[in-house]
């Protein structure tokens, strides 16, 4: 509908506040319908839709993608599980047929033994308390506990699992976890030149490091930590830094 | 029973097959009429107008995940984990396939394992030693005789060796 994409372009880049809403009286049915073409319109995070209003729940800034989602840029700490994410989870228990992992949201995810890449109920799959598991949500909503597995819906893993033997595992913003997985990250970009490592990056803003040594994979943490609130020039200096002095 | 006739059976009875055999047309048509009547009696249906469902035109997504389009979170750099680099370009791709979809629409080939030439060659191979396996014993010699000329000198292929009736 053209005022509906109307009333979001004006404030695309702006910001806004919890609170503000976006109203469109859709018209009547019968009337209307042949000249408005009723078009979908996404909400993404940030925005939640209120009987025929969208309002505004987060602070920050209005982005936009083609064809029609919209969603608010904002910076939090604290992961809300959302479905098809893909994070880094504790495995806290055993019980039963179900492991308890910790995500970091208000409650503990369940993953199921059987949502591993060629697990049955014979051949249960290696997992103890305190390994790393790469998975994703498959139901996570504010009204049931979360789930998680291991496996797509084609049943290969693709990579998820547990991981990790070494490396270090630690806490980020999501913002900068954001920034870390865009498509065309220069932070990626910096740090593939310094020296091989290996990255897991979660949505639950956690992040894994492994390089060859201790030192490097310390570095490579620090450097990480430390990224989120310097701008590109003094990462560019810092990254520059590293690379020849401290190897 | 036999004395009693046709007064004294019972509707469901006259209602079956092979009773109707020798009816006439009307007779059936008025018996299927009466069956579809106490059919529809027996539905129940609601009472109320007819409700549309509104259509949703706002749809709430929770992840950032395609808002950004955000990569595969496993990520290895200059080789340390090989595995996982194959895989950053497996799930990678999927992405940019799906875009270049959209822009042109050429038919994107799967990723294989074995060129075609290389499957072809075997299907070749696989043909003879499939045919020879189940050929008779008297046969397989003939195949392989014609296998092993690859300039076609033998004239007749295969030689079939039949019964050949005598003239008289």
């Amino acid at each position: 509908m053209d005022t509906v994409h109307a009333r979001f372009k004006d404030k695309i880049g702006e910001v806004l506040l919890p609170g503000d809403v976006f109203s469109f009286r859709l018209p009547e049915d019968g009337h209307g319908d042949g000249n408005i073409k009723t078009e979908k319109i996404i909400c993404g995070p940030g925005l939640r839709r209120n009987g025929e209003e969208v309002q505004v729940c987060k602070s920050g800034i209005l982005r936009h993608k083609q064809p029609n989602l919209y969603w608010i840029d904002s910076q939090q700490r604290r992961y809300v599980p959302a479905k098809g994410e893909s994070v880094i989870g504790i495995v806290t228990a055993k019980s039963g047929d179900i492991f308890k992992v910790d995500v970091g949201g208000s409650e503990q995810a369940s993953l199921s033994y059987l949502a591993f890449e060629g697990a049955t109920k014979r051949n249960r799959p290696n997992v103890q308390v305190g390994d790393l598991v790469y998975s994703q949500f498959t139901i996570a909503n504010k009204d049931m506990e979360p789930e998680l597995v291991c496996i797509d819906s084609c049943g290969r893993a693709n990579g998820m699992g547990v991981f990790g033997a070494d490396g270090l595992l630690f806490k980020v913003s999501l913002g900068l976890v954001r920034r870390l997985l865009a498509p065309q990250s220069e932070i990626v970009k910096d740090l593939e030149k310094i020296f091989p490592f290996e990255l897991v990056v979660g949505m639950n803003g956690r992040v894994w490091v492994k390089a060859k040594t201790v030192q490097q994979t310390l570095i490579v943490a620090n450097l990480l930590e430390t990224c989120e609130n310097m701008t590109s020039q003094q990462r560019q200096t810092l990254f520059r830094r590293v690379a020849e002095g401290s190897l | 029973m036999a004395n009693d006739g046709a007064a004294k059976l019972s509707k469901n009875l006259l209602r079956m097959k092979f009773m109707q055999r020798g009816l006439d047309a009307e007779v059936k048509k008025q018996l299927d009429e009466e069956e579809k009547r106490i059919i529809s009696d027996d539905h129940w249906f609601l009472d109320l107008p007819e409700l549309k469902a509104k259509e949703n035109h706002i749809v709430e997504e929770r992840s950032f995940v395609p808002c950004e389009d955000l990569v595969y979170g496993r990520m290895s750099f200059k080789g340390f984990n090989p595995d996982v680099q194959k895989l950053m370009l497996l799930m990678n791709a999927h992405k940019e396939e799906e875009e270049d979809e959209e822009e042109d629409e050429t038919l994107s080939r799967m990723e294989t394992d074995i060129t075609d030439e290389e499957m072809a060659r075997r299907y070749e191979s696989l043909v003879g030693s499939m045919r020879k396996k189940f050929a008779k014993k008297r046969d397989r010699s003939a195949i392989t005789r014609t296998e092993e000329d690859v300039n076609c000198n033998i004239a007749d292929y295969p030689p079939k060796r039949a019964f050949m009736k005598p003239q008289d």
